[in-house]
C-alpha cells in the first residue's frame, strides 16, 4: 500500500512538473510579453532594462525555475490587465464558478437519477424511449447551442429569466452566492440548466442501466414475494442500490463540470474563472492565463489521484493490478 | 463464388440498414449536406467572402427579403456585414466538415500506429504510451483543447492539431486492445511460420484485422470533432476570421441576438444541429449493421 502511495504520487507530481513546464514554455517563450508591456517608442536602454528587470535576459530553464518557485507560492505575477496578483483574482472568481458547477450537479442528480429509473422500469413504453432520445441528444448537442436556444427562447421570446450576468449576491460564511435571493437565483437557472444537461444525460444512462440491472437480481424477487408494493421496491430498495454507483461516476466528473463551466460562463456571461480565463487569452494576459491552466490541471491530478487511493482502498487488484 | 457471396453479404447489410426509417433519411440528409458542402462555390447565391460582392447597403436584412437594388433574394436574412446567410452557411459547412473529418483522420492513423506500436513492443514502450494516454483521457477534452489553443493561437492548422490531439488517444488504447486480441489468432500463427519479418506481420496482417470497426466508430466521433471545433471557435479559440465554421458564425451572431436579429446566429446554429444529429443517426446505425460483436 506504502509502495503504491509512493509511486502513485510521484508519477502525479512528475505529471504536473511536465504540465508547468509545457505551460511555461508554450505561454512565456511564444512570443515577447516586452512587446505589450512597454511602449512602441521606447528607446534601445529603456528596451534592455525592461528586460533585465523581469529577469527575460536569463536562459530559459533558469527563468522557469524563478517561476516555478514563485508559482509554489502562490505567486504567479501580477495580472497585465488588473494590475493585481493573478492567483488573488482567480481565487476572486472561484466561488461563482464553484456555485454554478455545483447547482448543476444538483440538478443532474434530482432530475437524472428519476428520469433514468422511469426509463429503465419503462423501458419498452413511449415515456423510456422519449427520455433516452432525450439523453442522446444531450450527449451529441454542443453545450453553446444549448445555451443559445435557452437564452432565445426563456429571456428574448418569453423575457421570464435573464440572460447574463450573475444578479444579486449575499455572503454565506463570507462566500457570495446566488442562490439565496430571487434576482440571484433568477439569473443562476439558465446558465445551470445549460451546464446540468451533459451530466443529466450521463445520470440518465447510469441510473436507467443500474436499474435494468438490478430489477433481475434475487433482492427484488424476494421483496416481491413478501408482498411489498411496486414503488416501495422501486422507491427505496432499487434507489439505494444504484445511488452509489452513480453518484461516485458523478463526482468524479465533477473536475469536468468546472472545465465545461468554459463554455457556459461565456454564454451567461457568469462572472466565474472560466470566463475570466477566455477574456485573458482574448488580451494576452499571461499570468493570468498560465495560473488557470496550472491550477486546473493541479485540480484534476488531485481529483485523479484521490479517486485512485480511494479505489485502492476499495479494491485490492487495482494496486496489485499495478506492480505487475 | 466468393464473390456472389460477399455481394449477398453487401446487401444483407444495406438491407438491415434500410429496416431503421430513421436512419436512411439521416444517412439521405447527410448525403445533401456533403454535397452541398462541396458544391459551395458553384450554387451559392453569392460569394460571402468577395467583398465586390456584398453590399453594407444590405446588413442585417431579415429572411426573405431582397437585396435593395433587387437582384438578389436572402432568404436567410444577412449579417451585419450585409452577408448572404445561406452562402455563409454552406461555405462554414464546408469548412467544419472538412475539419472534423481531416482531424478525426489523423487522429485514427496516428492513433492507430501507436497503439499498435505499444502492442507490439510491449514492456516498458507499452506501459509508458499507456499511462500517457490514460492521463490524457483522465483530462475532458474540452481541457485540453483549451490549454493547446491557449500556447498556439488561432488558425486553422492549430485547431485540427489540437483536435488531432485530443482524439488520438481514443484510438490508441482502441487498437491496442484489439491487438492484443488479435495477436493469439492462428492466422497470426501461420504468417509467423511463413518468416515474415515481424513489421509486415503488426502492419499487413495484424493492423488491417483491427481497424475495420474502428473506422466505423470514427464516424460518429467526426460528430464529437465538429461540435468541439465549433465550441472552441464560438469561444474565440479556434478558427480565424477569414475562415468562419458554423461555430464562428454562431459567435458572430451572439452579439445581435438580444437586439432581435436572430437570424444571424439561429440558422447556422440549425446547421450545425442536422450536421451534428445527422452523422450521429447514420453512424449509430452503421455501427450496429457492422459490428459483428453487437450483433449477438
Amino acid at each position: 500500500m506504502v509502495a503504491f502511495l509512493i509511486r502513485r504520487i510521484t508519477q502525479s507530481v512528475v505529471v504536473l512538473l511536465v504540465m508547468s513546464i509545457l505551460v511555461f514554455v508554450g505561454v512565456f517563450y511564444i512570443g515577447n510579453p516586452i512587446d505589450i508591456l512597454i511602449a512602441p517608442d521606447a528607446s534601445p536602454a529603456e528596451y534592455a532594462r525592461a528586460v533585465k528587470e523581469l529577469g527575460l535576459d536569463k536562459p530559459l530553464f533558469e527563468q522557469y525555475f524563478i517561476f516555478l518557485k514563485g508559482a509554489l507560492q502562490g505567486n504567479f505575477g501580477n495580472s497585465f490587465v488588473y494590475n493585481e496578483p493573478a492567483l488573488k483574482i482567480i481565487l476572486n472568481r472561484l466561488p461563482a464558478t464553484l456555485e454554478l458547477a455545483f447547482t448543476a450537479m444538483f440538478m443532474a442528480v434530482l432530475i437524472g437519477i428519476p428520469l433514468g429509473m422511469v426509463a429503465g422500469i419503462r423501458h419498452d413504453h413511449w415515456i423510456g424511449r422519449n427520455i433516452m432520445r432525450f439523453s442522446i441528444l444531450g450527449f451529441s448537442l454542443p453545450t453553446f447551442w444549448v445555451g443559445l436556444m435557452l437564452i432565445i427562447i426563456f429571456s428574448v421570446q418569453l423575457n421570464w429569466l435573464p440572460s447574463g450576468g450573475r444578479g444579486e449576491t449575499v455572503e454565506l460564511l463570507g462566500i457570495p452566492v446566488s442562490f439565496l435571493t430571487w434576482d440571484g437565483l433568477s439569473h443562476l437557472i439558465l446558465p445551470a440548466t445549460n451546464l446540468a444537461l451533459f451530466k443529466t444525460s450521463l445520470a440518465i444512462r447510469l441510473s436507467r442501466a443500474g436499474v435494468q440491472e438490478n430489477l433481475q437480481m434475487d433482492y427484488v424477487k424476494f421483496a416481491k414475494a413478501k408482498g411489498l408494493s411496486n414503488s416501495r421496491i422501486i422507491g427505496l430498495h432499487i434507489m439505494k442500490n444504484i445511488m452509489i454507483p452513480v453518484i461516485t461516476v458523478l463526482g468524479m466528473e465533477f473536475g469536468g463540470l468546472i472545465a465545461f463551466a468554459v463554455v457556459t460562463e461565456t454564454i451567461f456571461s457568469w462572472p466565474g474563472m472560466g470566463k475570466l480565463v477566455i477574456d485573458s487569452i482574448g488580451v494576452l494576459d499571461r499570468p493570468i492565463i498560465v495560473a488557470y491552466l496550472l491550477i486546473t490541471v493541479t485540480m484534476f491530478i488531485f481529483i485523479n489521484l484521490i479517486v485512485d487511493i480511494l479505489y485502492s482502498i476499495l479494491d485490492p487488484r487495482v494496486r496489485l493490478g499495478d506492480e505487475r | 463464388m466468393t464473390h456472389s457471396k460477399k455481394e449477398s453479404l453487401f446487401i444483407q447489410a444495406v438491407k438491415e440498414y434500410c429496416e431503421s426509417r430513421v436512419a436512411v433519411i439521416g444517412l439521405l440528409c447527410l448525403l445533401v449536406i456533403i454535397i452541398l458542402a462541396l458544391l459551395a462555390p458553384y450554387i451559392s447565391p453569392q460569394n460571402p467572402y468577395d467583398l465586390m460582392s456584398i453590399d453594407i447597403m444590405d446588413s442585417k436584412l431579415s429572411p426573405g427579403s431582397t437585396s435593395y437594388d433587387e437582384s438578389v433574394t436572402y432568404y436567410l436574412g444577412t449579417d451585419s456585414q450585409g452577408r448572404d446567410m445561406f452562402s455563409a452557411i454552406l461555405y462554414g459547412l464546408r469548412i467544419s466538415l472538412g475539419v472534423g473529418v481531416l482531424s478525426t483522420v489523423i487522429a485514427l492513423l496516428i492513433g492507430s500506429v501507436i497503439g499498435l506500436w505499444a502492442a507490439y513492443r510491449g514492456g516498458r514502450t507499452d506501459a509508458f504510451i499507456m499511462r500517457a494516454v490514460d492521463l490524457q483521457l483522465s483530462f475532458p477534452a474540452i481541457l485540453v483543447a483549451l490549454i493547446l489553443l491557449a500556447i498556439l493561437g488561432k488558425g486553422i492548422d492549430k485547431i485540427i492539431l489540437a483536435l488531432v490531439m485530443v482524439q488520438w488517444a481514443y484510438y490508441a488504447r482502441a487498437i491496442r486492445s484489439n491487438v492484443l486480441v488479435e495477436r493469439d489468432k492462428e492466422y497470426v500463427e501461420a504468417v509467423k511460420c511463413l518468416a515474415l519479418p515481424q513489421r509486415r506481420i503488426m502492419f499487413g496482417h495484424v493492423l488491417p484485422n483491427c481497424t475495420p470497426e474502428l473506422i466505423v466508430i470514427s464516424t460518429v466521433k467526426v460528430a464529437g470533432a465538429i461540435a468541439l471545433e465549433a465550441t472552441l471557435s464560438f469561444l474565440g479559440l479556434g478558427m480565424p476570421i477569414t475562415k468562419p465554421s458554423l461555430g464562428l458564425l454562431i459567435s458572430n451572431g451572439f452579439k445581435y441576438l438580444q437586439s432581435g436579429y436572430y437570424w444571424i446566429s439561429v440558422y447556422p446554429g440549425v446547421a450545425l444541429l442536422i450536421l451534428i444529429i445527422c452523422i450521429n443517426l447514420a453512424g449509430d446505425r452503421l455501427r450496429d449493421v457492422l459490428n459483428p460483436r453487437l450483433k449477438r
